[in-house]
């Protein structure tokens, strides 16, 4: 008896042994790079490190044999900190997976060092399709959402409401540029006309300038391509110099919950979006909200932060099967093997490394509508995955052969 | 008619939305001026003050159920006082110092404030609502103009002039100025000087906290609202001339529509057209456009 007690206790040191040897370090190293100070930080920051801890313990990993660790720092929306940052991370730190990563600039930057190094990238702050489009890689996977989304989404059924001239407000940097450049493209192949656009620099408190020219466009529809602080900034200003009295109307092309909360349904009510999760929306994502929420001042989880647990938990399932850390083969196998988690359900990831899941169509409600704090969205449509997404052939992709 | 293809009706509107703009940056580096001009203190720690001033105004709202005009009277009077505890207790020993010291410590105490309520409040910002009374607009036929915003700008302008009054043409005025010039004289006719200045920060202060109850209805209540607008600030405060009231007040709302212009002509541009402006003022007239070399 006690011979097999021993034999079996050094059998598991043995198992638990080969995992260990194969991690790089002995330690599985993710870091969380996001806006933690600034415009972004409700949508990402400390909610992203916490949700990436989560799916951490969640997993078991500690029982199954994986350490991990997590580290976190703000990139500042900055392409240059937040390359410095993953570069030192990578070279010193053996940092092994790099997560979330908002500012589509930044996300593009860092891209291209994981790349470089071999390490993972899940994203779930960025937006840009140009990450699983002709800047995708082996080693980066797309979870949450991106902007071809979010134009199909809103965009699309906008257009098909009557909206179908529009001037854009938008964010002067990559995200932005893109976001505009998906959206146009859906206004357009539905016979809209885009009437003009003006650009705007990130972080921008006053948006009384931008919102006349748009008024003065005559267009029926604004579009906001923007995000987070800039978003709530011109929703909040549009109401004062009586947008929607004239008969426009604004679309938020990137709507986070916390930016609702920030607005108050009173201003926001009526805005569509398109997001990927709702906490309201089933048990599990009930669950996980009540125990994220305390931990960020009461926050609700947005979707950036559901991605992020989501992907991390999907990225452990594949470390747990190939026992190994190796940036391309993690990302591999993430891909070859189904996803399964209770925020997103099932789903595969696409060679491109797009992740592939239902989107929704949100409402923001009227304040009578509304139960009570954080009871904000009411769902209009849900889009299938299959037409969720931009289809494989077209994102110019070099990993997919012709 | 247009000018340069923009027709004039959306020009006048920039021309007055700048004007909106250049009140706020008028406020806040007037009491810049306030402060280095009496005190040799380059503030820093004004955006936070401002930042404060808004939050007062909602903690006002939320807690005390004090609306929007009581706030305007209150929030400058409670942020002046933290204004007068700050100056008490750390400025007062670096007034013989280099600009350096003042400079560094409220920088330093810039950030620790707005991590502060960073950390307890996030960066989306809370709702403020604009008073009821002021809601609404009037349609100017080039133009749809906010009733709160023409109130900013009136309001603005008399509290700016007022302060200008104030230090130029009272008694009072010209004894500040004359202890900033000889202190140990005008202290030998029987002013109390140290009580004079540490009122003239917390004066220079409960501006920028107006300022920022001003803005909470136009902007989010957020804490990170006084770090956009204050790197600004300083730069107008350099181009008016360092300490100069008046040089503070035209130059706020001349670069408001200067800026203003800018989101017509090159919308990319208008965070940085007024660094370029006080780059060339620099080269040209480093004193600033209304200050006096010493």
């Amino acid at each position: 008896m006690k011979l097999k007690t021993a034999l079996t206790a050094l059998a598991l040191a043995g198992m638990i042994g080969t995992a260990h040897a194969q991690l790089s370090g002995g330690v599985l190293k993710i870091g969380v790079l996001n806006d933690q100070s600034g415009l972004y930080a409700d949508v990402t920051g400390q909610g992203s490190v916490i949700a990436a801890r989560m799916a951490v313990e969640d997993f078991k990993a500690e029982a199954k044999g994986i350490k991990v660790e997590i580290v976190f720092a703000d990139h500042q929306n900055k392409p240059d900190v937040g390359s410095a940052l993953v570069r030192q991370w990578i070279d010193r730190d053996g940092v092994d997976v790099i997560a979330d990563v908002p500012t589509s600039s930044v996300a593009l930057a860092v891209n291209e060092i994981v790349k470089e190094k071999n390490k993972v990238f899940l994203v779930s702050g960025a937006a840009s399709a140009a990450l699983t489009g002709n800047a995708c890689t082996p080693n980066t996977v797309h979870w949450t959402y991106d902007n071809w989304a979010l134009a199909n989404g809103t965009g699309k059924a906008i257009v098909a409401a009557g909206g179908d001239t529009w001037y854009f407000l938008t964010a002067d940097y990559a995200f932005g540029h893109d976001l505009e450049a998906q959206v146009a493209a859906v206004v357009k192949a539905a016979n809209g006309r885009v009437v003009g656009a003006v650009r705007h620099p990130l972080s921008t408190p006053d948006f009384s300038s931008f919102l006349l020219q748009a008024q003065a466009s005559k267009a029926k529809i604004i579009g906001l391509a923007n995000a987070g602080g800039d978003t709530i900034n011109s929703i909040k200003q549009a109401g004062e110099f009586g947008i929607a009295k004239g008969g426009q109307k604004l679309a938020g092309l990137l709507i986070f919950v916390t930016d609702i909360h920030a607005l108050g349904l009173q201003t926001a009510q009526g805005l569509q979006f398109t997001e990927s999760f709702y906490w309201d929306r089933n048990d599990a994502s009930r669950d996980f909200a009540k125990r994220l929420a305390p931990q960020v001042k009461g926050n609700h989880p947005t979707m950036i932060h559901a991605g992020v647990y989501a992907s991390v938990l999907h990225m452990l399932k594949a470390v747990e099967q190939i026992k190994t850390d190796d940036g391309a083969k993690v990302v591999a196998k993430m891909k070859e093997m189904p996803t399964d988690d209770p925020l997103f359900g099932k789903g595969v990831i696409r060679e491109d490394g797009r992740k592939i899941h239902d989107m929704f169509l949100f409402e923001a409600k009227a304040p009578s509508e509304s139960k009570g704090p954080w009871d904000y969205y009411k769902l209009v449509r849900t889009i299938p995955a299959a037409e969720a997404f931009r289809p494989l052939n077209e994102g110019g992709c070099s990993l997919i052969k012709k | 008619m247009d000018f340069f293809g923009i027709p004039p009706q959306a020009l006048f509107g920039q021309l007055l939305l700048g004007l909106i703009n250049g009140a706020f940056y008028a406020m806040l580096s007037l009491g810049l001026a306030v402060i280095f001009g009496m005190l040799n203190i380059i503030n820093f720690t004004h955006g936070a003050q401002y930042m404060m001033g808004a939050f007062a105004a909602y903690f006002l709202l939320q807690y005390g159920g004090l609306g929007y005009w009581w706030s305007l009277l209150l929030a400058p009077i409670i942020v002046g006082a933290s204004g007068v505890v700050i100056e008490r207790l750390m400025l007062r020993y670096l007034y013989k110092l280099d600009h350096l010291y003042g400079l560094l410590l409220t920088f330093g105490l810039a950030l620790i404030i707005q991590g502060l309520f960073q950390n307890e409040f996030g960066s989306s910002g809370l709702p403020y609502r604009i008073p009821p009374e002021l809601t609404g607009g009037q349609n100017l036929g080039f133009m749809f103009l906010p009733n709160y915003r023409a109130w900013v700008v009136g309001v603005s302008l008399a509290v700016c002039l007022a302060t200008w009054f104030l230090i130029e043409r009272t008694k009072l005025g010209s004894y500040l100025r004359a202890a900033t010039e000889n202190p140990a004289l005008v202290q030998a006719f029987g002013i109390n000087v140290p009580r004079m200045i540490t009122l003239t920060y917390g004066f220079g202060v409960g501006l920028a906290a107006f300022a920022g109850v001003l803005a909470a209805p136009i902007y989010q209540v957020s804490p990170l609202m006084g770090s956009n607008l204050i790197i600004i600030v300083f730069a107008v405060v350099v181009i008016g001339g360092m300490g100069s009231i008046m040089g503070a007040i035209v130059t706020g709302f001349g670069l408001g529509v200067i800026e203003g212009l800018t989101k017509v002509f090159y919308p990319q541009a208008s965070s940085t057209v007024i660094f370029v402006i006080m780059a060339i003022v620099l080269l040209i007239k480093p004193a600033g456009l209304f200050g006096r070399a010493r």
